[in-house]
């Protein structure tokens, strides 16, 4: 399943790709996209396990970004 | 400007100005006599009120396992120059760098702005008429099947067919052109379009989400996703070049001293300059902003690409293969030539000619018996024409007031031992023979679209070598079209799975970072767009299978676009590489400059945001390129 969230408060290109690449890595999770650009990401995990991998998705943004806020 | 933007700017006057009236007493000796502690105190006001947040950031990310991020590294760098007694560097570094912070935030800001009203073509509501009175809703809860109303001035939702009302509408957002396109009822419109002065009633044929502005926004939303070569390789760069430059500051800080003794300080301070220029960022802004905005200014006339990678493929572009029919030329087979065999006045004999072939071509559904009885005109009295009968790869054999005529090919002609003139024109030939007597040929030929011929010499223009045209035409015919066109090479007569083979061929022969492009309607020719470097297809004509299939959609069919699209994507890629050429540039500099004790960290502020800032500013020329 594909899904679209908007990023708020991302202000810093860098911390974009570097929050790709965490996601990415996530287990269950088969693709990823931050844009900076159009301050959206697009999250392509598995269907029954979804919800709980965006938990962990929002998690590792904070890491990398605390400031940047994903509108759910 | 936001309120966080505008929250910064007080911060950074405010802080300004504290920084100023120290320097100038500093400057002026009335605190020649001060404390140094009271001087270092005096100095640290003015550098929290400004750094503050950085400092806290440097904290809070440190703990999350974030160590070499930009706030650590400023942080850092102005610890050192504290450390080494510089406080007006440190306050200045710290003053300059948030200065540039929040250009570049704005810069971001607007960009990202201006780009977005580009792209603004998204309906807010739609109106639905409900007991007489209208009702606005989402266009997301709009079922297939239901009228909507739009009004004058308002942007169509959802795509439908007009049921009522005639109007202008404007598709400029959709497709670049500027000349209005009229419809009344029974035409089919699309969302994304702008209705003219009158009202109209459209039946919606599709849900929202399979509307075609739903589709095309959510290509443009996508197109960031595939990446270019350049900006894979400055996400590349940007991993390790932070580490490198910070590892090279520590060396720097250590080594020199301990081989050549003498102090730390003016080591630490050389190692702070490293700092402060280890941030990738103007890289990693700039080179996504400039893919952006090129997409951007295609989209504005009506070519959407869908990822910055076929920008640049398409800058690389240096044979374009074009499928014949549906793309260089309409598909709409016409009467081209009218040839008479026998004597009498032009006009009258060929009005003669065309009767005879369009009655006998009366009860043919041929696409060519129907081009015969549109160039004859008139309307066909069929009680001339009896015993019809089609003779299989030949023609068609019957008798019009009593007279014999066959109608065909040469195959027919020669069949039926009747003496011809051949007719060596492209495309269809019929020859017509009348009591066994030849009584003329008639040329049906595909007509060109109109601005094919300008598509092929601008192409040439901006600088693509070969041109190739693929068709399942005949060669005469095809060879006819090349010729007109100023086309270099022609494969004809190839089936619809041979195209897939010719690309190949062609493929193998584009040497190196060579790129080439199909262009196709989409029909039959999907696997040929996947397989070519950059597919691109026909957006109003095409199936949705091609637009899927396509890298690249022309949203009005207008081939003249690939040119304009060429200039786009070079100049885009010019930009990007400036900018990478640029700040890099800017940085060895500084970094080699800094490590010999030649720069200070005034110049390495101008290195890190300075640079970034001139990049964003550079990136969004991208944008104006028509």
């Amino acid at each position: 399943m594909k899904k679209k969230f908007k990023l708020e408060d991302l202000d810093c290109a860098n911390c974009a790709a570097k929050m790709e690449e965490a996601i990415k890595k996530l287990p269950g999770v088969n693709d990823a996209s931050v844009s900076f650009m159009t301050q959206k990401m697009m999250v392509d995990a598995e269907d029954d396990k979804f919800d709980d991998i965006m938990k962990e998705v929002v998690a590792v943004c904070a890491k990398v970004e605390p400031d940047c806020k994903i509108l759910m | 400007m936001t309120t966080k933007q505008k929250k910064m700017l007080y911060r950074i006057i405010a802080a300004f100005v504290l920084f100023f009236a120290l320097m100038i007493a500093e400057h002026t000796g009335a605190l020649s006599g001060v404390n140094p502690l009271l001087l270092f105190v005096l100095y640290v006001i003015p550098y929290l009120m400004i750094g503050y947040d950085i400092i806290w950031k440097a904290f809070r990310n440190i703990r999350h396992g974030q160590v070499f991020d930009e706030n650590f590294l400023m942080m850092l760098a102005t610890f050192g120059a504290f450390g080494v007694q510089e406080y007006s560097e440190a306050v200045a570094v710290m003053l300059f760098y948030q200065v540039g912070e929040l250009f570049q935030n704005y810069a971001v800001g607007k960009s990202r702005q201006s780009i977005s009203d580009m792209m603004n073509i998204c309906p807010e509501y739609a109106n639905i008429e409900e007991n007489g009175s209208l009702t606005q809703v989402d266009p997301d809860d709009v079922e297939v099947g239901s009228i909507i109303v739009v009004k004058p001035g308002e942007r169509i939702p959802l795509d439908g067919i007009v049921t009522e009302g005639a109007s202008m509408i404007d598709t400029a957002a959709l497709t670049g052109e500027s000349v209005p396109r009229k419809v009344s009822v029974g035409d089919e419109i699309i969302s994304g379009c702008v209705n003219g002065s009158n009202t109209l009633k459209v039946r919606v044929t599709k849900a929202f989400e399979d509307s075609t502005v739903a589709r095309i926004l959510e290509l443009v939303e996508n197109a960031g996703s595939k990446k270019a070569k350049v900006e894979n390789f400055i996400t590349r760069f940007a991993k390790y070049y932070t580490p490198v430059v910070t590892i090279a500051a520590v060396l720097l800080a250590i080594v020199p001293p301990l081989v050549l003794g003498g102090g730390f300080g003016e080591w630490i301070r050389r190692a702070c300059i490293f700092l402060v220029i280890s941030c990738p960022c103007a890289l990693v802004i700039s080179v996504p902003l400039g893919f952006f905005g090129g997409i951007g200014a295609a989209s504005k006339i009506g070519v959407l690409v869908k990822g910055s990678n076929y920008l640049e493929a398409v800058a690389e572009m240096t044979t374009i293969v074009f499928d014949k029919t549906g793309t260089l030329t309409k598909g709409e087979f016409k009467v081209s030539e009218v040839l008479p065999a026998g004597a009498g006045t032009e006009a009258a004999a060929k009005e003669e000619l065309l009767a005879l072939a369009a009655h006998g071509e009366g009860y043919s559904n041929h696409p060519i018996a129907h081009s015969i009885r549109e160039a004859y005109g008139k309307p066909l009295s069929m009680e001339r024409v009896s015993g019809t009968e089609e003779i299989a790869g030949h023609g068609i054999h019957t008798f019009i007031d009593g007279r014999e005529v066959y109608l065909g090919n040469a195959k027919l002609m020669e069949r039926e031992q009747i003496g011809y003139t051949e007719n060596k024109s492209a495309g269809t030939v019929v020859y017509v023979a009348c009591d066994g007597v030849f009584a003329g040929s008639i040329v049906i030929s595909d007509t060109l679209k109109e601005g094919s011929k300008e598509a092929i010499r601008d192409m040439k223009r901006v600088g693509v070598q070969r041109t190739v045209m693929l068709t399942g035409d005949r060669k005469a015919a095809a060879l006819s079209v090349a010729a007109e066109l100023g086309i270099d090479e022609v494969h004809a007569e190839l089936l619809p799975e041979d195209k897939v083979g010719e690309v190949e061929r062609l493929l193998d022969r584009c040497a190196g970072k060579e790129k080439l492009a199909f262009v196709g309607d989409g029909i039959n020719d999907a696997p040929v767009l996947m397989r070519a470097d950059v597919g691109i297809a026909m957006g109003s004509m095409g199936s949705d299978a091609a637009i899927e299939a396509a890298d690249i959609v022309l949203m009005d069919d207008d081939v003249r676009k690939i040119a304009s699209l060429v200039r786009i994507s070079r100049k885009t890629l010019a930009i990007v590489k400036q900018n990478i050429v640029f700040a890099l540039g800017i940085k060895a500099l500084v970094l080699v400059l800094g490590a010999f004790g030649v720069a200070n960290m005034w110049e390495a502020v101008f290195a890190d945001v300075g640079v970034s800032v001139i990049a964003i500013l550079n990136s969004m020329r991208t944008l104006k390129e028509k």
